[in-house]
Formats: C-alpha cells, structure tokens, sequence
C-alpha cells in the first residue's frame, strides 16, 4: 500500500497508485449477472485521462466545485479522479433527494461542473428552481441516443485529446464539500480537506490492511461516507480490487459474493439486517437434522472464538455458510447508524466477522472502529488510530458527549463560520451524541444531545429538513422533533420524528387535518417520514427574529406531557 | 379494465403472493411501506418478483420516491 504520509492531496496519491499496481484489476461494474465493466488501474487511468482533459478545456481548474449525482457505478469513481486531478473540489450530492433538494445544494456549493445520470438529469430540468440553475458544464451519462441534451454534454462526447495537465493541490486545501443535511433548513455543507482523507485513510488501513488480492464489494452509494473511503480512496491507495454493483437485491448481493471472492464490504445496518433475515429463513426451512447439525457447529464455533476470532477454524465449522458467502469474506464494516448487538453476534457465532464502528461526515468518516480483539457486540470499539476522543461534562453515570480532535476533523462548514463555531469548540469536535467509555476503552453510544434521528439506512435526518413539507399547514403553528429529543432515552434505536401541531384558539384536529398531514407525510421517502403528531394548545416559544425556540419548546412538552400523548400518523 | 389498471392488478397480486397476505386486503393506492410493514430492501424484492412477472428489467431507481401500488404500476407501465 502507498505510505499516504508522503502526499499532498487525494489526486497525486490516486495518480501514484494508478501507476503502482498497472496490471491489477482496481474496478468492475457489475449489474445483476452481468459484468458492464472491468479496468485495471491502467486502464482506469487511460478512461479518466480524456475526461480530465474535457474539464481542463472547460476552465475546470484548481479550486474549481465539481458535483456528482449519480447511483451507485464505475463513472462516479472515474469522474471523480478526473476532478481531482485538475485541482477540483469534489461537491458528492445524494442521488436519492428530490430534485428540488439536489438544486438548492447545487446552489450552495456553488458548483461549476456537475456529472449526473440522465434519469436524474430529466428531474432536475423538471424542477420549477431548474431555471435559476448556474453551472458551467454539465456531463450527463446513461442517456439513450435520441435523448435531447439541450446544453448539457452527453458523457460518451466529452472527453479531449492530450495528456491533461496534473494541478496538485496542498493538504489543507479543500478536497470535498459533503453536506451532512440542510435540504430544507440551513445547508450543513463540510469541507473536509485533502488533510482530512489521507489520515483518514492512514488510520483505518492501520487496523484493516488493503492490498492487491483484497476484493471490496461496495453495494452503497459513493457519495456516502463510508463507501468515499472504504470503497473508494482506501482500496484504490492500496492496489485493492473494488467491484460495484448497481442493485441492492439481496439476491444479486449473495450472486457477487460468490463470483468474486469478495473479501471485504460495507453496508449500512438495515442491510446487514436484511442479511440476517434471509439467513434465518433459509436455517428455519432445513430439515430438523441438518438444522440439529448447524446448531451443534454454531454452539461449537460459539465456544471456540469467545475470546478471538478464528476465521480458519470457523470456515471448517460453518462450511456452507461461509460459502454462500464466497469463502474468501474477511469482514464486514458496518456503520452509518447504530446496528443491534443481536445482530452483530449473530453474525459472530457464524464466524462472520462485522466490524461495528462509529463516525460522523463532519469527523472525516470514522471515529471508532471494533477492531475484533476480542469482539464486542455491546459497543462501536475503540477511537482510531491518531485521533483524540473524550466526553465532555460526564455525568453521575459517566455518560458525556462525545468529542472528537484530529487530523481527520473538517475545516469548516461551507459559507457558515456561527454554525462551525458552534460545532468546532476549542479545536473539539461536538458530535452531539452521548457516549462511555468502558475499562477497555471501548465507546458505548448512549442517545443523543442533538435534535435529529438517524435511520437505519445511515441516513441523518433533520427536523428542521422535513418542515418544509408541512409549511401551509392549517394550523397556527408547527414544529418536528426528534422524539428522543422531546423525551430523551439510553438508546439509539427505533428513533422516529414527531410533528407537534398547535390549532389556532377553538380549532378542532379534524379527520381533514389530520388526512392532510398523512397525505403530506406519504410525499416525503419512506425513511423520512413523521411517525406521530402531538397537539399542544400553547404559543411556542420566539426568538426576536420570530423563530421557534426549539430547546425551549422541547423542555415545556418534556415538563407537561409524555410520549403516550402522541398520536400515530 | 383499462391496460394500466390490468398492471395495477397485477402488481397486487404479486404483491400479495410474495408477502403472503390476502389479496383483497390491498389497494392501489395503499402505501406499501405501512400497509405490508416492509423496507426499501423487502420492496426491492418485490421489484424483482414483478420483473420476473412482466419480462420486463426495473432498475433500483424506479423504485425512488414511490411509495403505493397505483404509481409503482405506473412506472412498470411505461416500460411495458
């Protein structure tokens, strides 16, 4: 793997590592049963040049925001080495908001350059705030031949002859601007240096070594986080073999396990969960004996690895199971959200290594990793190499909120020095959520100090993001929270969102009003939606700017009623 | 019945077969999410057994946004 100490910026370690490893293959893209696309780092390079070159033309230059909103495929990768090597900043927009979401952001960055799909591309031109779109160039792939691409560039024409001109950039410049929520509300865009993502890398690769012969299966999106990092920057730096599949279908999943010999993957909880049922089912459809049999091996391989995993031994033990899996699986990374301790020790006593961590966009990814020395389904293991965590004002119970320093934290928030202010204290990272650290220094996440939820997805939502949605309303006033915000628990599972709803004086809540909120709520992603309203019958507490005071508010509801008064929507 | 409320039709069916629950118990316009109690990877099962049915190839896209039967229908349709 390449010393990632010895360079400057994301781009001059990519373009070394496209020149260690020619012959290796570095990705394939792969959709249901079919292979689309297989390079070598070589060859990676000789696709990405043309397209660096296009840029360069088109006044792509050091500095200069790139976006990309694409699914999850082999030209975000190649588009996004192209923008490194001129110097660019990365600007990776979630594919799955709306169009509406995707254009205020676009706006925000200030991006000049957007690569996008084309199916993504026909909902942005659809969108009413299209027309206040300014961006110099925009790239657009997967578009059928007949499709009219107005101004935009179809991706098969935009690529120029010529050996495009490598800009270095230094470590403390921008590499990436990575929104953390502000779809509705106030963009929370981090700008998390080149800095940033080398040490990142350098601490995570000290605990799971990548190198040529590692096969990572990266099944989420690469604007995510964690597939940025393990999916991209870590196995590329390291001559490692990514393979992208364009389908989250469990069965399409199992298909590239065996297929290629995977040997890594990330995933998000709710996969990892997904995982777990299908394996349940299949075990409770066996036969009484061979179920007998399994669970002889399971409670054998239980015994053997309690104190240290024994990945030989338990491929032995758990034959079939591990082949289902490819025979080759290492690990599984799970993070993004808090995964169920059931979950990571059922795939433990299956020799099925997860390795649960912890980490935030705004901390570079990752903050605490398990690193399987012993294995604990209890908590998400220890701080990374190189980073400094500790727990500010701990409780009676020891319980703090979680902050982070390192070479790994952001800069900044983009254009929002109050808002960074706020987050960066002191050089410390408030990460708002509440955590202990056991005798063996292993971090257990204990709730939130933060109004906001995460899904099992991985996904952060944000109350203030989903108010949009019920602006007009009729009612007087309105406000979301987090429910655990309102009336705080130990735990971080099953967060769900309410919407607390004041009438106007004599209002009823009618079936209309409440039929609108539910028809409102069916409009946001599943994931996003309100679980339950409260109807609360006093003025809301208001800055002098007439803004909801929402700590205060929090703790009136907190004083008066409890969760037993939501109503479901 | 129009082409599109045959699809809709189906897409039920299917439904109800695959998550095992009486036919007559959905409707188009139900939201799958909180009627079947599933989530985004249980729907994208869903897509495949309906790809199986139509001969017809879903990507993971489709599925972006649409949370009832009747639009789901909709969007096989206009593949048809």
């Amino acid at each position: 793997m390449l010393d990632l100490r010895e360079y400057n910026c994301l781009g001059e370690a990519l373009r070394a590592a496209l020149g260690r490893w020619p012959n290796e293959v570095c990705l394939i893209e792969a959709d249901r049963e079919r292979e689309n696309l297989r390079l070598t780092y070589r060859q990676f390079s000789e696709t990405a040049q043309p397209l660096a070159k296009a840029f360069q033309n088109a006044g792509l230059g050091g500095g200069t925001r790139a976006a990309i909103i694409m699914t999850n495929q082999s030209k975000w990768l190649i588009s996004a080495y192209a923008i490194f090597f001129c110097g660019g900043v990365l600007v990776p927009l979630d594919y799955k908001l709306s169009a509406a979401e995707q254009l205020k952001l676009l706006a925000h960055s200030k991006a000049e350059f957007l690569v996008t799909e084309y199916h993504l591309w026909r909902a942005i031109t659809q969108d009413a705030s299209f027309k206040n779109l300014t961006i110099r160039s925009v790239v657009v792939t997967d578009a059928p031949p007949i499709a009219d691409l107005g101004d935009a560039k179809r991706w098969e024409d935009f690529h120029d002859a010529g050996d495009p001109i490598f800009v270095p950039r230094t470590r403390k410049d921008a590499a990436c601007i990575v929104y953390s929520s502000g779809t509705g509300g106030r963009p929370k865009g981090c700008v998390l240096t080149h800095e940033n993502y080398l040490e990142q890398c350098v601490a995570l690769t000290s605990l799971y070594p990548f190198g040529p012969g590692v096969q990572y299966l990266s099944i989420l999106p690469t604007n995510h986080a964690i597939d940025f990092m393990v999916g991209f920057i870590g196995p590329f730096t390291c001559g490692a073999m990514v393979v992208h599949l364009r389908t989250l279908r469990p069965e399409y999943i199992r298909d590239a396990f065996t297929r290629y010999k995977i040997t890594y993957m990330s995933l998000v909880p709710l996969v990892l969960k997904n995982l777990e049922r299908g394996l349940r089912q299949r075990f409770d459809e066996l036969p009484k004996g061979k179920r007998a049999v399994l669970n002889a091996a399971i409670a054998a391989n239980r015994a053997f690895t309690r104190r240290r995993p024994r990945l030989k031994l338990s491929r032995m033990l758990l034959r079939q199971v591990h082949a289902a899996f490819g025979g080759e699986l290492k690990a599984f990374f799970v993070g993004g959200a808090f995964t169920e301790p059931k979950t990571l020790d059922f795939f433990y006593d299956l020799g099925i290594l997860v390795a649960n961590g912890y980490g935030c966009t705004e901390a570079g990814t990752v903050i605490t990793v398990n690193d399987l020395k012993p294995f604990r389904s209890d908590t998400v293991g220890k701080p990374l190499p190189g980073l400094e965590v500790k727990l500010s004002n701990p409780d009676a119970e020891a319980i703090g909120e979680v902050m982070v320093r390192s070479k790994t934290v952001m800069s900044h928030y983009l254009d929002d020095p109050e808002m960074t202010a706020e987050t960066i204290v002191d050089g410390w990272l408030m990460t708002g959520d509440l955590g202990r650290f056991d005798k063996t220094g292993h971090l257990q996440l204990l709730g939130r100090k933060k109004n906001m939820i995460v899904t099992e997805e991985g996904k952060n939502i944000y109350p203030e993001d989903i108010e949009t949605s019920f602006e007009g309303l009729a009612v007087k006033e309105f406000c979301v929270f987090a429910a655990n915000f309102l009336w705080p628990e130990r735990t971080m599972l099953g967060e769900t969102l309410v919407i607390v709803i004041h009438p106007e004086p004599g209002q009823a809540i009618t079936p209309e009003l409440v039929a609108n909120m539910t028809e409102r709520n069916r409009r946001l992603l599943n994931y996003k939606r309100i679980s339950a309203y409260l109807a609360w019958d006093r003025d809301f507490p208001l800055t002098a700017s007439l803004k909801i005071k929402r700590s205060e508010l929090a703790q009136q509801i907190r004083q008066t009623i409890g969760r037993e008064a939501l109503v479901p929507l | 019945m129009s082409a599109l409320q045959q699809t809709t039709d189906e897409v039920l069916r299917l439904a109800a077969e695959h998550f095992r629950v009486p036919r007559e118990q959905l409707r188009p316009d139900d939201d799958f999410f909180k009627k079947l109690g599933i989530n985004s990877l249980q729907a994208l099962d869903l897509l495949t057994r309906i790809e199986q049915h139509f001969h017809i190839e879903l990507p993971d896209y489709e599925l972006q946004g649409v949370s009832d039967f009747q639009t789901l229908a909709q969007r096989i349709h206009s593949r048809l």
